[in-house]
Order: structure tokens, then C-alpha cells, then sequence
């Protein structure tokens, strides 16, 4: 029985991930903001086939909070199989450009709670354990349209790839996930093209990626392609890009 | 921003804003004009349309709430699907109790629809195993509905004009595995048919029958009946289809099904079957949903999509009535590909505007060619009128509203109880 950790439990992406699980008979644990949402998403798993499910609310940006929240975790499952960091917002781009407070907050929430939170979790996975967390392709180049979300992500990424090196030898997983366009209640009102995936496509992808201990998941597989010739388009020329 | 809207049928068009449920503990987002629930878009007209509306499309409201594996009693949201039902229950035994030819309808499209299946005659509607349900209304209140509501009997086959369905508890169905005995004959004339289905209705859980609506003369209705009953499976035996799928990946700019290609199939559809009887243990997917194995199969009606005909006869005038359907079918040369045929049971509906009856129900769907077409249509209507039958709003897009009201007299009491903010194109069409 796999013992699933899921921060961010109420998002889209990470509702659909812990279905593969529950099909599977994990036991899941889940942390978000609304512990009756929570309670609603662990009936389902329930149903779905979860071994077992627990919840507990946790509001990432207050940080002291985190080590109780991962003391009930562990102490409730023993050991931890699984770990997968999903919660973030999708931050108004000019409105935290008109406020450095807002930009700080949406950074914390989106980059510096997932960095706090790996580092309070790492010292509490064994061998063959997995710790992946959501990141997206937005963090592969900063673009005028999401540049606060983009370079929280970017934090995120290259703090994982980071944390990857020096986890490697003890036999601990970290991953990288790296959605594109998904339809999720985040994207609700965005016009969606061919690009877009649905929330269940991306979570079959997670836990394929997580099965086969890959270091970083470009979601669909496609984004990889796209990101390759954004990333190398020379600076002189992204500038003056509209993106 | 508003959306075009589909329904099954691709026809007709229309556009409304969209806005989703995502929450059932939620209130109903806020919307101007009127507001109607949405499910997977697998009603064919327009009844699950809002022309200059709102849908609220209700697929988020996806969640199991409780499953009891001792009682098959199933508590889910109203966005679940037949497919995610049948993947959670069966490995644990259980079915739907009633199950129309597709798995991808949601559970509060089944309800708004009072659906039926091919075990009508022993089983009655899906509303029939409904033990209750929660109703949200746009005054924000919500309504735990049971059997013995009047508001339940307007929202079991109520079109999603009764409010917004949040959760429904469902009875399950025992059954043995994913497998069927099933017997396939082949006959000669409707009469055959009729003969067929009254020996079998007795003794068999599903029946019905497929027709070719292109024969005249002395092979008027002949056709394969199907009759089948759960079977205990015969695991390792034999595995289960294969789930790759075949999708009709673009819409092809005509119609596929038109006069060359409809009779051929017809002919060769009859006659693929020489032996007068064949028995074979079925998977349930191939039995229940022989079209969810392609994809979007709906284009192949061409950009302007299809309609389709679906009317019960009562007892007393379905044999001549059905006779006539088939008659007016055949002397226009637009036929359908198959045409389903079944009998009804005579177990009354609870819905104040279900749709099934005792008599007999025949389907059929139409390439849309134009007026000729919809002419077509009109003289079926009128059989229909003549038989005293009723055409079944799930997969109408243009029947008078006349014929609407003279075949759902309860409509005036039904219209008692929709919520003062939702309609439908259906509704103000047959309204009017």
C-alpha cells in the first residue's frame, strides 16, 4: 500500500492525481485551505478505492505552521511513500505590478511555501521514497503576462533540480513537474486551444513519471518541444516578443 | 463571453456564456437571464440547450459521496458519469440498474431525462431507483427530494428546469461480472417482432431489437432481436474488448450516412447474421454502448449534424402505427442507419414528464439534409398524434408544441414547479 502526502489537495491537478492513487488502494493524507472541502475529496477517494484518508487544513503562507501539519502526517501513516507539493494561485500580472505587497504574497504562495516546505519534508523521507511538486512551464522563461507566477516557478524548479542532486544518493526521488495549459478552475477564464489538456491527463502523467522515478515531467510530453525553442530563442529577440 | 453550445445531435447551434459548478456546497454562480444545468451534451436537440442563456455545466460536480458495497446504495454528485459508476462498482459486483445506450450521460442528466434502457419492461426508468436527491434552486435553496415529493415527480424527467441536481442516491443492481448471455434472432416482419418480444419479456432481463427501416412489403421491420440476462463471467477465459478506441477524428464535410451508403448497410446489416439464432457470452461495453466505442461518432453526420426520432406507440395502435412510421421511412428513401425497436413495460413512470409508457418505442436517426428532412419529421409527428403516442424530448429538436403538450398532458402541473430562473430552448420552443 503506497502512502500518499498531498499538499494542495483541493486543486484540480492534484484531485485528479489522488484518484490514480485511490484507485490504486494508497492510503492518502490530504492538506489544503478548506478542511471541508477536504473532507468532501476524501469520501470520493474513499469510494474510489483509498485505503485509507485523512485530512487536515494548512495555509501554506503561514509557515510555523508546517511542521505540525507534516507531525499528523507522518504520525498518522509512520512512513511517507509519496509526497506531492500541488497548491499555488494564478496571480493577476498587473496587479502585482502595481503592489509589492501582493507580488511578495503571491511569490510566497507560489515559490516560497513549496521551497519551505521541501526542506521540512526532506529530512523525513527513506529511500525509495518520491517528493515531486508542481511547478509549470511558466518557470522556464519569464514573459510579460506572468512573470511573478513564472519566477516563482522558476524558484521552485531550480530548487527541486537542486535538492534532486543532493537527495540522489540517499535513494529519494525528486520531481518536477511541469504543466502546461491545463483546464482547471485556475484557468477558468481563459479561451482554450488545442494545447490544453484536462486534469486527469496531467495526473495519469504525474504518476507515470513518479512509477518511473523520472527527475523532470514536461506535461503533456509536447511542452518539452515547445519549451525548448522558447528557452532558446536569444534575448535580444524574446524582448521584443509578445508572450 | 458566450460559447456555442452542442447537443449530441449537432443540431442546431446555438450559443449561451457558460458558467460551472465545481462545488455542490456552493451556491449557484450568478448569471443574467436564465440559467440551465448541463451534463456531458448527450441530449440531441435542443433540451439541453440555452440559447442567449447560461449552462451550467455541472461535469465538476463529479465526486462519490458513499458507496455501500453490502447494498450497492450509491450517494454521488449529479456530474459523475454512467463510465466512472461502472469502473467504481463493478469490480465490487454491482451495476446500473437501468442504463441507456451510452455510458458518458451524467447521473442528473439520466434524472432530468428519466432515462431508459433495454430492461425497461422489468425494470422500469432510472427514476425508479432513485431513493432521493438534492435539488438547488436559484433562490439558493436546496430541497432533499424522496419519492413521495411532488417536486421529486417534476424533476425526475423535468429537463433540468426544476432546479440545479447536486447529489442523488441511487439503488445498484447485483449482477455476477461484466458478462452477458445474449441471444441474437433473426426475423422476417414486424409481426415476427412483436411475437418475439412478448415471448421474451418473461423471460429475459434485456430486449430489443434492431431494424431495417429501408425493408418494404413482406419483409416490412425485419430485423435481429437481441434478448440477454447477466451471466456469471469466465475469467482467464476470455478477456475483455480492448480499450483502444476508434474516433471519427474530423467532421467530414457531407454527411457519411446518405441514400448510397444507407441502403447497402441496411441490406448487408440484416443478412450479416445466416443463422436464424446465435447465442455468445458479451462484454457489457459492446452490449449496452456498441457507439461508445467511437469517438465523437456523431460528426459523421457532416457539418450539419443529425436528428433524431424517437416515439412510443401505446399498446393498442403500435403494430399499425409502427407499420405506418416505417411506410412513410421507406417511401422517402431517407433512412436511417439502424432503427431501435423495444416494448415498453407497464410499470408507470414517477416523472410528471417521463417519457416512457407501455406501447412501443422506436429510434431512429436522420442525416440533416434540409427541409426534406424536417418534412419527414412533420408526417412521423403526425402518425404519432394520430396513434395517441409521444416523442421523447431527450432527442427532439423540433416537434410542435402542440404534440408536446397533447402527449405530456401534465405539463401545466410540471410547469408548477420549474425555478422562475431556468429554461431551455426546448422549453420556450414547445412553449410558445
Amino acid at each position: 500500500m503506497q502512502r500518499v502526502l498531498i499538499i494542495g489537495a483541493a486543486s484540480a491537478i492534484a484531485e485528479a492525481t489522488a484518484r490514480v492513487y485511490a484507485a490504486r488502494g494508497a492510503a492518502l493524507f490530504l492538506v489544503g485551505r478548506d478542511a471541508e472541502r477536504l473532507a468532501g475529496i476524501a469520501a470520493d477517494l474513499s469510494v474510489r478505492g483509498a485505503a485509507k484518508t485523512a485530512v487536515r487544513a494548512l495555509d501554506v503562507n503561514v509557515y510555523e505552521a508546517h511542521q505540525a501539519v507534516l507531525d499528523a502526517a507522518w504520525s498518522e501513516f509512520g512512513e511517507i511513500d509519496l509526497v506531492l507539493i500541488a497548491h499555488g494561485t494564478l496571480p493577476d500580472q498587473p496587479a502585482c505590478e502595481a503592489s509589492v505587497e501582493l507580488a511578495l504574497r503571491e511569490f510566497s504562495t507560489n515559490g516560497l511555501s513549496t521551497i519551505a516546505l521541501a526542506t521540512a519534508i526532506a529530512p523525513r523521507l527513506k529511500a525509495g521514497a518520491t517528493l515531486a511538486a508542481i511547478s509549470s512551464v511558466a518557470g522556464d522563461r519569464g514573459r510579460a503576462s506572468n512573470y511573478l507566477y513564472g519566477s516563482a516557478k522558476a524558484a521552485v524548479s531550480t530548487f527541486f533540480s537542486g535538492l534532486r542532486q543532493r537527495l540522489n544518493a540517499d535513494g529519494i526521488n525528486v520531481l518536477t513537474i511541469k504543466p502546461g495549459f491545463v483546464d482547471t478552475p485556475m484557468t477558468q477564464s481563459f479561451k482554450k486551444g488545442a494545447l490544453w489538456a484536462k486534469p486527469d491527463q496531467v495526473a495519469h502523467g504525474i504518476a507515470a513519471a513518479v512509477d518511473r522515478r523520472r527527475g523532470v515531467a514536461y506535461l503533456p510530453w509536447f511542452w518539452w518541444g515547445i519549451m525548448q525553442v522558447i528557452k532558446n530563442i536569444p534575448e535580444f529577440v524574446f524582448r521584443r516578443v509578445k508572450l | 463571453m458566450t460559447e456555442p453550445g452542442q447537443s449530441w445531435g449537432r443540431y442546431p447551434r446555438a450559443r449561451q456564456r457558460i458558467a460551472p459548478l465545481t462545488d455542490r456546497r456552493r451556491e449557484l454562480p450568478s448569471f443574467d437571464g436564465s440559467a440551465l444545468p448541463y451534463g456531458n451534451g448527450r441530449s440531441y436537440g435542443d433540451s439541453c440547450l440555452n440559447p442567449g442563456g447560461t449552462l451550467l455545466h455541472a461535469r465538476g460536480l463529479d465526486r462519490f459521496l458513499a458507496f455501500d458495497p453490502a447494498t450497492g446504495v450509491l450517494r454521488c454528485e449529479a456530474g459523475v458519469s454512467f463510465a466512472e459508476i461502472i469502473a467504481m462498482a463493478l469490480p465490487q459486483g454491482w451495476f446500473l440498474p437501468v442504463t441507456p445506450g451510452t455510458r458518458y450521460v451524467t447521473v442528473g442528466g439520466a434524472i432530468a431525462n428519466d432515462v431508459h434502457g433495454k430492461n425497461h419492461h422489468g425494470s422500469g426508468n432510472f427514476g425508479h431507483h432513485l431513493r432521493c436527491f438534492e435539488l438547488l434552486r436559484s433562490d439558493g435553496s436546496r430541497r432533499v427530494c424522496t419519492p413521495a415529493d411532488e417536486l421529486f415527480a417534476a424533476t425526475v424527467g423535468g429537463l433540468g428546469l426544476t432546479g440545479a441536481i447536486t447529489w442523488a442516491e441511487v439503488q445498484l443492481k447485483r449482477v455476477p461480472g461484466p458478462w452477458l448471455e445474449a441471444e441474437s434472432i433473426r426475423f422476417g416482419h414486424l409481426d415476427e417482432f412483436f411475437a418475439l418480444s412478448a415471448e421474451s419479456a418473461h423471460s429475459h432481463e434485456y430486449t430489443v431489437a434492431w431494424i431495417d427501416c429501408l425493408a418494404r412489403g413482406r419483409s416490412l421491420g425485419r430485423g435481429h432481436f437481441l434478448r440477454a440476462d447477466h451471466a456469471p463471467g469466465e475469467p482467464g477465459l476470455r478477456p475483455p474488448p480492448s480499450t483502444a478506441r476508434l474516433s471519427m477524428p474530423f467532421t467530414p464535410p457531407l454527411s457519411l450516412v446518405n441514400r448510397l451508403s444507407l441502403r447497402p448497410f441496411n441490406w448487408a446489416y440484416y443478412h450479416r447474421q445466416r443463422a436464424p439464432r446465435q447465442r455468445a457470452s458479451v462484454h457489457y461495453g459492446p452490449y449496452f454502448y456498441p457507439l461508445d466505442g467511437i469517438r465523437d461518432w456523431n460528426r459523421m453526420y457532416g457539418p450539419r449534424g443529425f436528428l433524431q426520432h424517437q416515439c412510443v406507440l401505446p399498446p393498442g395502435s403500435a403494430r399499425d402505427g409502427i407499420a405506418a412510421l416505417l411506410g412513410e421511412i421507406s417511401r422517402s428513401g431517407n433512412g436511417s442507419f439502424l432503427a431501435v425497436l423495444k416494448e415498453f413495460g407497464d410499470i408507470p413512470s414517477r416523472g410528471l414528464l417521463s417519457f416512457p409508457r407501455p406501447g412501443t418505442t422506436l429510434a431512429l436517426d436522420f442525416p440533416n439534409t434540409g427541409p426534406a428532412i424536417f418534412a419527414l419529421l412533420d408526417r412521423l409527428d403526425a402518425v404519432v398524434a394520430e396513434a395517441g403516442g409521444a416523442v421523447y424530448p431527450a432527442k427532439d429538436a423540433r416537434m410542435s408544441g402542440r404534440l408536446f403538450r397533447s402527449a405530456f398532458p401534465q405539463w401545466e402541473r410540471f410547469q408548477t414547479h420549474i425555478d422562475p430562473q431556468f429554461s431551455s430552448g426546448f422549453w420556450r420552443r414547445v412553449m410558445e
